[in-house]
């Protein structure tokens, strides 16, 4: 895997036992120990991510604000110093470049989270929406690493290393601070559905921060955590991932994601005029989130079918709780197909799917 | 390091086989497999009374990562199966040589089971 890109945690994850593989260009732990316990781990007590894979940009300058305004569908305008923000980035289309975080740190001084897979493209993207703008597009993808404490205990296990009062820093709020003594901007943000940080810092400090949290947090309950339970409990709890709930082909309305798309927030942006058109005329498709009573895991792409037998769409995630020892998904269908029952194949065996609201299980998130 | 526990009998595909006393067969799959397969979150299994045929599937074991289907080691009439696995397949991660068991066979031919990879011929499949 010598061809693959690595964080500076890589040593660090094959010294705890991880299992490393490519992820999206990136050798990365999926698991340590075990997926389902470690996905366990983080709604019962905390787990430790290295997500230093994701990319992160700096966008300053006196039109920062109005630019990421036109740039990306959430109402940029209504943050402050120390508030975040999700939005999609969408194309004309209304099909969706990237979903990512935006920090605003002050005035004229904005800073991106973005997805790993999607860095080269959305740089590209990013920088061609500049033209005509007054901001200064900063690659900082190389100066940063990432780490993500997740789970209820989360908070507890943050303080002990740290002199912020995290108390005051509400969820998908960021404070700059000190952990284990070491610089970073403190996130009440993550991708589990639990309370939780995520911590940039500078790469070099990546390992000390590893070993500081683990040290603090094993005691705990904390366990290292790897992508493979990031993502079942990002489906658990409702989340998209792109590449499969947000593409070039699903806008956000289609993602069911209308909340972070502000049509009137007063200012023209990307991707708005065919937004407005298709919440006028109603989208063809749309993501519903299911369950199936079953434990047999319904993966991506498997057809969906309605009523009458026949394929009315496609699964876009599919994996099993651990938590509720069933499997559940997401699925792209036909508006039509939505409202009537809907079933798959699994080996010949039908099993009906139950659509569900999620959040798939109860979630104590810090309140915002 | 994959556990090969001696005196067990290996098919390339990853199962186990087991000689008993009564001339029957015990049939699971090895650490290898569980370990290279990750959780596993499913095991379909035939039912009492079914014919396996060497080589052909006889069953589907799934985990987070992915389904595999299951192959035959040797022929035979399956007369019990591991209900235990329905419960908790998970079991299979962490005792795949003895609670994890999948099948008991009445063996079509007994001499099957010698042609099987003794351990030290399946630790060189393994490498």
């Amino acid at each position: 895997m010598s061809d693959l890109q690595r964080t500076p945690l890589r040593d660090f994850h094959a010294a705890h036992g991880a299992r490393l593989v490519d992820f999206a260009g990136w050798e990365m732990p999926v698991q340590y120990r075990s997926i389902l316990e470690e996905h366990k781990a983080v709604r019962r007590a905390a787990g430790l991510f290295d997500v230093s894979h994701m990319g992160e940009v700096d966008v300053r300058g006196p039109e920062a604000g109005r630019f990421l305004n036109h740039l990306v569908t959430n109402d940029v305008a209504k943050l402050y110093p120390g508030r975040v923000l999700y939005s999609p980035m969408c194309y004309p289309t209304g099909g969706v470049v990237d979903d990512l975080l935006v920090y605003m740190r002050g005035t004229d001084d904005y800073f991106l989270c973005i997805n790993a897979g999607n860095i080269a493209k959305d740089l590209a993207w990013i920088r061609a929406q500049a033209a005509g703008f007054a901001v200064t597009i900063t690659d900082r993808c190389d100066d940063y690493a990432l780490l993500a404490v997740q789970g209820p205990r989360a908070a507890e296990i943050v303080q002990s290393l740290t002199g912020a009062k995290l108390g005051l820093v509400n969820y998908y709020h960021f404070t700059e601070g000190t952990v284990a003594g070491i610089h970073c901007l403190i996130s009440r943000t993550g991708y589990t559905g639990e309370d939780g940080f995520e911590l940039y810092h500078a790469a070099g400090d990546a390992v000390a921060l590893a070993e500081a949290i683990l040290a603090a947090g094993a005691p705990r309950g904390l366990e290292l955590a790897g992508l493979g339970a990031r993502d079942s409990l990002r489906l658990e709890a409702g989340y998209p991932l792109y590449g499969h709930e947000l593409t070039p082909e699903i806008s956000p309305l289609t993602a069911g994601l209308g909340w972070t798309v502000k049509l009137d927030k007063g200012a023209d942006f990307i991707g708005r005029d065919a937004l407005v058109a298709e919440k006028q005329t109603g989208a063809p498709h749309k993501v519903v989130f299911f369950k199936t009573g079953d434990r047999r895991i319904v993966r991506a792409e498997t057809p969906v079918l309605g009523a009458d037998g026949a394929v009315v769409g496609r699964v876009l995630s599919g994996t099993l709780t651990p938590i509720l020892n069933e499997a559940i998904g997401s699925a792209l269908v036909t508006t039509a197909a939505a409202t009537q029952p809907l079933a798959v194949d699994i080996r010949g065996t039908k099993l009906n799917l139950h659509l569900v609201k999620p959040p798939f299980v109860e979630l104590k998130k810090a309140s915002s | 390091m994959s556990n090969v526990p001696a005196g067990l009998r290996y098919a390339k595909s990853h199962e186990w086989v087991k000689l008993e006393s009564d001339g029957t067969a015990t049939v699971g799959i090895t650490d290898y497999a569980q370990s290279a397969l990750g959780d596993i979150t499913y095991v379909q299994l035939p039912k009492v009374g079914a014919t396996l045929k060497a080589g052909e599937t006889f069953g589907v074991v799934e985990s987070v990562k992915a389904a595999s289907d299951l192959y035959a080691p040797v022929a035979g009439t399956v007369v019990a199966t591991n209900s235990g696995l329905d419960s908790a397949p998970e079991s299979l991660n962490t005792a795949p040589y003895d609670g994890a068991w999948m099948l008991k066979v009445k063996l079509a031919n007994p001499a099957d089971v010698a042609a099987l990879l003794d351990a030290d011929a399946y630790q060189k499949l393994l490498g």
